[in-house]
């Protein structure tokens, strides 16, 4: 099982995240926080980032949270997102000041 | 109480991102029963103690979200009373052919100050509850997931909530049960019944127009909440937060997510409403207890998330 490492807002928070199992998910089970958890649906956008460097795919997301635009530069939810190579990601969600707080 | 005018919710039609995750969720986890499908694609649910054919719509579309709640009149006369009511009171209505809606009659449709659509209706087939009106045993056989009883009411945030709670208030009948003032003393929280519930709508003061919070399934007893819960950790559900108890309603309750992001909750045991009460008021300051009584503090998530 391929593990890739996820780094948040240079470096403040990394964890290990396999590529079947999306990035919210991998950092909630570690128990490690960072980016802010919504609904883990794609539906709310309350977990939206940027992917700075890496590869991944993402599944569906809500048009309303993530346009075409955004997409194609690397804006995805990450409640969706699913690495296929070590990522470095910027966190764009409305909730960002909990990462801020917490560092 | 009479049950005349506004009887109850009778449907929520709900936006989701994946019709076939969604159909799984909604029938294997909260226990509902596909009843219908459209040339649309639209799938019609409803909960098992529902008599008439849907009280859920689903629609796959590219953004979650509610498109729409509708609610049953006792008849077609009071349908059509209510309907020059709201058109006497400045509010557009827009009348939707019968079966636009599979099996359901004609529906006013009208937009509310918050930007939610609503519709009044009253005839939708019967489908029945598998028992019968005749010596019926209390519950039928062979029920899926967390069994829910019924659509209960929908929670919704949008702007201009006073303007909005007096449309259900004044025109259509509601009473206002429970409210939440701000620190400047004004209602930015409203829960207003037309019936003996505590509620059979809600809303919250918002920016953002249209926006739903949840759309909540009855179940009876504490028990069943406990057990809903357990059947959400089975299937990697997305729990936003409970099993607890409110405040407001005295519900107890859990929170959680389908699939695309719309929060559900399965609650039991409010109270009984009668419309000579006076209306609850809770004020800025206990407002943590208010939503989330063992809590006892503002949870940014619930407050914040919705679709």
């Amino acid at each position: 099982m391929d593990k890739f490492i996820i780094t948040v807002e240079e470096g403040a928070e990394s964890f290990a995240c396999p590529a079947e199992r999306n990035v919210l998910k991998a950092m909630e089970r570690l128990g490690r926080k960072g980016i802010p958890v919504g609904c883990r649906g794609g539906g709310c956008g309350v977990c939206r980032v940027q992917v700075l460097s890496g590869a991944y795919r993402v599944g569906k997301m809500s048009r309303e949270q993530v346009s075409m635009d955004d997409e194609r530069q690397g804006v995805c939810l990450a409640c969706k997102l699913f690495p296929q190579a070590d990522l470095r990601l910027r966190i764009l969600g409305k909730m960002r000041k909990a990462l801020r707080g917490a560092v | 109480m009479s049950f005349t005018g506004v009887m109850r919710p009778g449907h929520a039609a709900i936006r989701v991102l994946d019709m076939g995750e969604a159909l799984t969720y909604y029938t294997e986890r909260l226990g509902l029963i596909k009843t219908d499908e459209d040339q649309q694609g639209r799938v019609y649910l409803k909960a098992w103690d529902e008599l008439d054919c849907f009280s859920l719509v689903l629609r796959e579309a590219d953004s979650p979200g509610i498109d729409y709640t509708g609610y049953k009149t006792f008849s077609r006369a009071d349908m059509d009373e209510l309907a020059g009511k709201l058109k006497d009171y400045g509010i557009e209505v827009e009348m939707v052919p019968a079966g636009e809606l599979q099996r359901c009659g004609e529906r006013a449709r009208f937009q509310t100050p918050s930007g939610h659509y609503f519709e009044l209706y009253a005839d939708k087939d019967h489908y029945g509850d598998g028992l019968g009106r005749l010596n019926p045993n209390p519950w039928p056989e062979g029920l899926k997931g967390m069994q829910v009883y019924r659509m209960d009411h929908v929670l919704l945030y949008g702007p201009k909530i006073i303007e909005t709670t007096k449309v259900f208030t004044d025109v259509l009948g509601f009473d206002l049960t429970e409210r939440v003032l701000n620190e400047e003393g004004e209602m930015n929280v409203s829960f207003v019944s037309c019936s003996n519930k505590a509620h059979d709508v809600a809303f919250v003061e918002y920016p953002e127009p249209g926006k739903l919070h949840h759309v909540s399934f009855m179940l009876m007893t504490w028990e069943e909440v406990l057990r809903a819960a357990d059947i959400m950790s089975m299937h990697g559900i997305s729990i936003d937060i409970g099993p607890t108890r409110h405040g407001i309603t005295r519900g107890r309750t859990i929170y959680f997510f389908d699939p695309s992001g719309n929060r559900n909750e399965v609650f039991c045991g409010d109270y009984t409403w009668y419309p000579d009460r006076e209306p609850i008021t809770w004020t800025a300051e206990e407002l943590g207890k208010a939503i989330f009584y063992h809590d006892r503090r503002l949870n940014e998530n619930f407050l914040t998330v919705v679709t």
